[in-house]
């Protein structure tokens, strides 16, 4: 599903990702974990092309992120295709990014109308039916200010969802949130993945990551360091940086 | 709370606290101080005769003076009209990436910011000699879709409205792209991680939220317009409020009571602007406040009292 080779990406001087090579399989849980600044949401980002990169290829489901191949030369894709690609992809914001002028039901239904051009109506009872799905069956006409960090999220969730996206992407989805609200967004996402949901996960809960992922990555100054099954990365990992790692988050 | 009830708290400690203010006498004397200048201020207009306050009273709804005062309003809501549309127009060129579009729109502002609106709006009275005629069409010898002499084109009210559109239009620019620098990065960024287009996170994510920011200073530029359209006298022909105004005194040589007139006039539209704001800020308030529909936001920023963390009446 997506296929990074030598991706690398600078931000002026600075080089954020050094050659990354990764590979997501369809159905498959990936989690990113690493201390900050090591470019995980970097990388989370150039997925959907929130970031271009600078050398290498990344692909999305066999097409490139961002640009078309032919004749052996890169050729960069207009708004409205970028617009086209991202729309099969869902995110997920370490601070949600709600459309705080929008009831739930709204930031929900709002993607699909504009871009998918389903009707008003269809697009709401969709929403209601997400909505539903992540526990907020009763928020539908509040607005995002009078929702608690958990809930939020959970709106967030839902509003990328309603594209019924090949892929999700979550970018520490929860590192914002009070402490005892953690668990009810992690269980929406232990649902998503068990109903097979593609997913490239963000995130400092080990625990979730222990359980839930297929793959575990841990990444360091820009590099991959260690990659492997979670069992693995995380109980016996074989580099001393993972180590050093994991004894200070733990 | 009775008295049986006290005494079960134990020795009172728990009851509400009933204690002796401060006294502070500095506040009545300023009070008082005030009211004694405010006083002698409303003795002196009232008992002083060169007022002539029967005159005003007959002034008010003089045909002239009326018709003065639909001439301003109609003035004010289309320079503003104007205004508003290049502003938002020229706001978005500002953050063009294309660097022809964006310094344009930076020259306009430059050009209509640096120069008095009462340069400008006696410029556009003499369009008529700088260019005889006005023609639209493809410009380098195109084929012409109107063609026009100036002086029918551009009469004195066009020309009052031209003057002070244009020049709006630079003050509101900077003002909306305060609006849309103010939207977090964010909101961009999740609207396009959702597929949405460049013009559709621009109409429907950035826009609304902008608004909120746009609508103040907006309501304060409505409020100056309506006061600056009395320049347009610098055209001469067009009659609004202050024009009909100084005809009128112009004839009796008696401009006391006509100039009271218009400024009662001034203030009764300042009024219904207010009023007008306060919806309008309303309807834009949603979503960024607890309780529902904002209103109680609304109601604090149209009162202009700070406390915002405050409990809110409904």
């Amino acid at each position: 599903m997506v296929m990074a080779a030598g991706v690398r990406k600078r931000f002026g001087l600075l080089e954020v990702l050094k050659g990354i090579d990764l590979e997501v399989r369809r159905g498959e849980v990936m989690c990113m974990l690493g201390p900050s600044g090591s470019g995980k949401s970097t990388f989370l980002r150039c997925i959907n092309h929130l970031e271009r990169i600078n050398a290498g290829r990344l692909s999305v489901d066999g097409e490139l992120v961002g640009y078309r191949e032919a004749g052996g030369k890169l050729y960069e894709l207009h708004e409205k295709e970028v617009a086209r690609k991202r729309a099969e992809i869902g995110m997920v914001f370490q601070h949600f990014n709600l459309f705080p002028h929008m009831t739930a039901l709204d930031n929900v239904a709002l993607a699909p109308t504009l871009v998918k051009r389903l009707g008003r109506e269809e697009a709401r009872r969709r929403g209601r039916e997400l909505l539903a799905r992540v526990g907020l069956g009763d928020k539908l006409d509040t607005y995002p200010v009078a929702l608690s960090g958990g809930q939020k999220q959970r709106v967030a969730i839902a509003r990328a969802l309603a594209m019924a996206p090949k892929l999700m992407l979550f970018d520490e989805p929860t590192s914002a949130l009070d402490p005892e609200l953690v668990g009810e967004v992690l269980d929406v996402m232990r649902g998503l993945a068990k109903d097979g949901m593609t997913m490239i996960v963000v995130t400092h809960e080990l625990g979730f990551a222990r359980e839930v992922a297929d793959t575990a990555v841990f990444m360091d100054g820009g590099v991959v360091v260690e990659t492997g099954p979670p069992g693995e990365v995380l109980a016996a990992p074989r580099h001393e940086r993972t180590r050093a790692f994991l004894s200070k988050v733990l | 709370m009775s008295v049986s009830e006290q005494s079960e708290v134990g020795a009172g400690r728990h009851e509400e606290i009933r204690a002796v203010p401060v006294r502070r006498p500095g506040r009545w004397v300023a009070a008082v101080v005030v009211l004694v200048v405010v006083a002698s201020l409303i003795r002196s207009a009232v008992a002083n005769k060169n007022f002539q306050w029967h005159l005003v009273g007959q002034y008010l709804f003089d045909g002239r003076i009326t018709h003065g005062v639909v001439i301003t309003i109609e003035l004010t809501l289309i320079a503003m009209a104007i205004g508003i549309g290049l502003g938002v127009l020229l706001a978005i060129m500002r953050q063009s990436p294309n660097p022809v579009v964006k310094w344009a729109s930076w020259l306009y502002i430059f050009f209509f910011r640096g120069t008095p609106v009462y340069v400008q709006l006696v410029f556009w009275g003499f369009f008529g000699a700088l260019y005889k005629d006005v023609s639209i069409g493809v410009p380098f010898g195109g084929p012409v879709l109107l063609h026009a002499s100036s002086n029918t084109l551009i009469s004195s009210f066009n020309a009052a409205i031209l003057g002070l559109g244009l020049n709006e239009g630079a003050y509101m620019a900077e003002v909306v792209r305060a609006g849309l620098i103010s939207v977090d990065e964010g909101q961009t960024e999740a609207a396009h991680a959702l597929g949405l287009s460049p013009g559709q996170t621009l109409r429907k994510i950035v826009l609304p939220q902008a608004m909120r920011v746009i609508i103040p200073p907006t309501g304060n530029e409505t409020i100056s317009m309506l006061k600056t359209t009395s320049l347009v006298v610098a055209i001469g022909g067009v009659y609004e409020l202050m024009s009909e105004g100084a005809a009128i005194y112009g004839a009796t040589y008696n401009p006391m009571p006509v100039l009271i007139t218009v400024s009662i006039w001034y203030l009764a539209l300042t009024s219904v602007l207010y009023v007008a704001q306060y919806f309008i800020e309303r309807r834009y308030g949603r979503g960024f406040t607890r309780s529902e529909r904002g209103r109680w936001r609304a109601r604090t920023l149209a009162l202009s009292t700070g406390n915002e963390h405050g409990a809110g009446p409904v």
